[in-house]
């Protein structure tokens, strides 16, 4: 590895983690597309902070571009108060029109501005190691690398200082501004935050990739967690997780390293959305599978125990009654008989002690309508729950 | 599409071509002609299905979906190598489809929100398209220049074949629409309704989902990934401001999509580098700040005028109420009494009490006024009405 290498990892996990914590929260706010608009409508602060300053790492132009940020958020929010469209339309609206501002001012300009188009939304993190910060002539490393680290330190001491406030305003607004934090100055605080690492970062990433490196982890912390603690840190490791093995695919293939950051990210969460326990989408299915037969299961055995007459007992007279397929009621057929709830006696279905127990209970629960009587079913009779 | 009036007007400077030989030129130019029909079509189409993505608060799938349009577009092109716009929006059809699709699916499965849904999938298909497109540019193939256009768009690329694709495409979205009102309108405003009557909410769902995908596949080419959803917000977004009813506001969406597209068109034409799509994204801006403000019932300039309109009548009420409490304890109701005592009183002005002289409920003689009989019937029966609404 040369030490460009070394550089261009280092970078892109600072990102990532840089990245991740102010999206953890946004995920958690349901304010996920206020990055993406955030990382579009920045565009104007950028190029107008670059007709002023001439230089795309200055910390006026990252100034501007976060007020541009900022300006964002206030203006979807007026928007969405005068009641005249819904915030994800207030969304929608505002940040192409300023986006489109700033195309203009770039086309307007093009002849005396370095300034491209492509490069703010897909960045190219391959050239961030050229561009050097000297002090006196010494090399001090890449540029963009002081950027994003001044941003991460800052980020990570308001996190420590604000933390509980933040966790506090994130889950329980109300209770929040009932204890006398602001809800507003959190919520901006936040803003602020991330306008200002999108900012940062969109030089050596790009807007999307700031955006995906915002969400993804996050979401992908999500599905894997209910802890606040284990998030952040869960997504700070899949951000740079996948910062590192991005720049190794691009490495191989020789393509864009932001787009194969992406496509790592995606790929991981991708994964997590599979095979996560509980809350993944395999997990799910199989559960929601369970259920659907624990009903069956409970539907058969109340109809059974409603009637005594043996033609409504019949094992064959079952398909057409209940309206269930062959292989179905043969299904719930054996699962009865194998939990012991029902015995089958020359093709009449006849509720065990078992069953009958269960099924007076399950009445009980249905007539009462109180939880703790299906906690104690499930407890004694649902031993095929996993 | 400089180049282009640059060509036609050889002897002239841009700035010289006034407003009525650009209406000749839109005739007359086939270019120009094709590029101006192409963008009022795509406006009018977007502004139609537009409408729908608004009142189903989906304004960003829009967004979420022009973006996976990108890896499909760029694996069109790996497979079939050609640059045909037709293979290429096929691909960005399936992979919109498959964003749509995945979104539908994180959010109904899973507990993330369809805002993090949304703007995952937007983020992982587009990064993913521009692994694709890199990888692209670096194969040794001649043919591959131009697929960034599908980035910011190029209206002048535009061919007369592609203005017809979107007429036809328009023409059958506008035949289903028609076809389908009904079922799209409950489903629109009353989902457990339509569930309720036996219509399959999923299936009517998905039909108007991927007519909104092929409006915005449609526009990828002339106004880019990025400002697409702009193109199907604004003008509905609009036209929401100046009407209450869904067949109305489909028409007025889809005209002002037409205008901004033509308008748009027309600006970038005459001026010096200026992309089109940027441009149409600001007209159709303009549209909405001016529905914002100026709407009727709506707007807010027309809802600030009633509101200071509701104030001053409220006013008004209020000194005939207190006028009314003084004159009930006198035996003869316009029995006349000193203005000075309604100083006072705050809801009272100079300009109340003209008022209310205009209306003929009150007497002035000098600096003395009465209640007229009118006056004190009006204020005892306005005095009812509120005792009945607060019972």
């Amino acid at each position: 590895m040369s030490s460009a290498q070394i550089e261009i990892q280092l970078i892109a996990s600072i990102v990532a983690i840089a990245c991740a914590i102010p999206g953890t929260f946004l995920v958690l706010r349901k304010m996920a597309m206020i990055s993406d608009a955030i990382s579009h409508s920045i565009l104007p602060g950028i190029v107008i902070g670059f007709f002023i300053t001439q230089d795309l790492n200055s910390p006026l132009l990252i100034f501007l571009a976060a007020i541009t940020g900022i300006i964002t958020v206030v203006l979807v929010e007026k928007i969405q108060q005068t009641g005249l469209v819904k915030e994800d339309t207030a969304i929608g609206l505002v940040f192409p029109t300023l986006f489109s501002i700033g195309v203009i001012l770039i086309a307007k300009n093009a002849n005396d501005v370095h300034l491209d188009v492509d490069a703010v939304l897909l960045g190219e993190l391959a050239f961030a190691p050229f561009d050097r910060f000297l002090i006196s002539g010494y090399d001090m490393g890449p540029k963009s690398l002081w950027v994003i680290g001044t941003i991460l330190i800052i980020t990570l001491l308001l996190l420590w200082a604000f933390y509980k406030e933040l966790k506090l305003s994130t889950f329980d607004a109300g209770l929040a501004s009932a204890l006398g934090f602001s809800p507003a100055i959190l919520h901006y605080g936040l803003m602020t935050v991330s306008s200002v690492t999108t900012v940062g970062a969109f030089d050596a990433v790009g807007a999307i990739l700031v955006v995906a490196l915002m969400i993804a982890p996050a979401a992908t912390a999500y599905l894997l967690t209910t802890n606040l603690k284990k998030m952040i840190a869960l997504a700070c490791f899949f951000g740079v997780l996948s910062a590192l093995s991005g720049y190794w695919m691009a490495h191989w293939i020789d393509a864009s390293i932001a787009g194969s950051i992406t496509t790592m990210l995606g790929f991981i969460f991708f994964m997590v959305y599979l095979f996560a326990p509980s809350k993944g989408i395999i997990a799910v299915l199989y559960r929601e599978k369970q259920q659907r037969k624990e009903v069956l299961l409970l539907t058969f055995l109340l109809h059974i125990k409603n009637h005594s007459e043996e033609n409504e007992r019949h094992v064959n007279h079952l398909n057409e009654h209940i309206n269930w397929q062959k292989v179905k009621a043969q299904s719930v057929l054996d699962l009865a008989t194998k939990n012991n709830m029902i015995s089958i006696d020359n093709n009449i279905v006849s509720l065990t002690k078992k069953g009958e127990d269960f099924t007076s209970q399950a009445i009980d629960f249905i007539v009462t309508n109180e939880d703790s009587k299906i906690e104690h079913i499930k407890d004694d009779f649902f031993l095929f729950r996993g | 599409m400089v180049s282009i009036i640059k060509s036609v007007y050889k002897n002239k400077t841009i700035e010289t071509i006034d407003f009525l030989e650009y209406i000749q030129l839109v005739f007359t130019d086939y270019t120009l002609r094709t590029i101006t029909l192409g963008t009022a079509l795509l406006g009018s189409i977007c502004g139609m299905l537009g409408s729908f993505a608004v009142l189903r608060k989906q304004s960003l799938l829009g967004d979420a979906i022009s973006h996976a349009a990108l890896p499909g577009i760029a694996i069109a092109f790996l497979i079939s190598g050609a640059k045909s716009s037709d293979t290429l929006l096929i691909g960005a059809l399936a992979s919109g489809l498959i964003g749509t699709v995945w979104i539908k699916g994180i959010t109904s499965k899973t507990h993330l929100k369809s805002d993090t849904a949304l703007g995952l999938v937007l983020s992982l298909f587009f990064g993913f398209g521009m692994l694709l497109l890199t990888f692209i540019q670096k194969q040794p193939n001649a043919n591959q220049a131009g697929l960034d256009k599908y980035l910011f768009g190029q209206a002048a690329t535009l061919v007369e074949r592609d203005v017809w694709l979107m007429a036809i495409v328009t023409g059958v979205s506008l035949c289903v629409l028609l076809l389908f009102w009904k079922e799209f309108k409950i489903l629109l405003f009353d989902e457990d309704y339509a569930k309720t009557l036996g219509f399959n909410t999923k299936r009517i769902d998905m039909l108007i989902t991927s007519f909104i995908v092929v409006a915005i596949v449609l526009g990828l080419q002339t106004v880019g990934v990025v400002l697409m959803s702009a193109m199907l917000l604004a003008p509905a977004a609009a036209a929401r401001q100046w009407t209450n009813s869904l067949g109305k506001m489909v028409v007025i969406a889809s005209f002002f999509g037409a205008a901004s597209g033509i308008i748009g068109t027309g600006i970038s034409a005459t001026q010096n580098q200026l992309s089109t799509g940027p441009v149409i994204v600001i007209i159709a801006s303009i549209f909405v700040l001016f529905s914002f403000i100026f709407a009727p019932s709506r707007g807010l300039l027309f809802r600030q005028l009633r509101f200071i309109k509701n104030r001053r009548d409220l006013e008004l009420h209020k000194t005939l109420a207190f006028m009314y409490h003084i004159a009930n304890t006198h035996e003869d109701i316009t029995h006349p009494h000193t203005i000075k005592i309604l100083n006072n009183f705050q809801g009272f002005t100079r300009k109340t009490l003209q008022k209310l002289v205009d209306k003929n409920y009150v007497a002035l003689d000098g600096q003395m006024w009465s209640l007229t009989k009118e006056g004190f019937d009006t204020a005892s029966n306005l005095y009812n009405q509120l005792n009945k609404t607060n019972e």
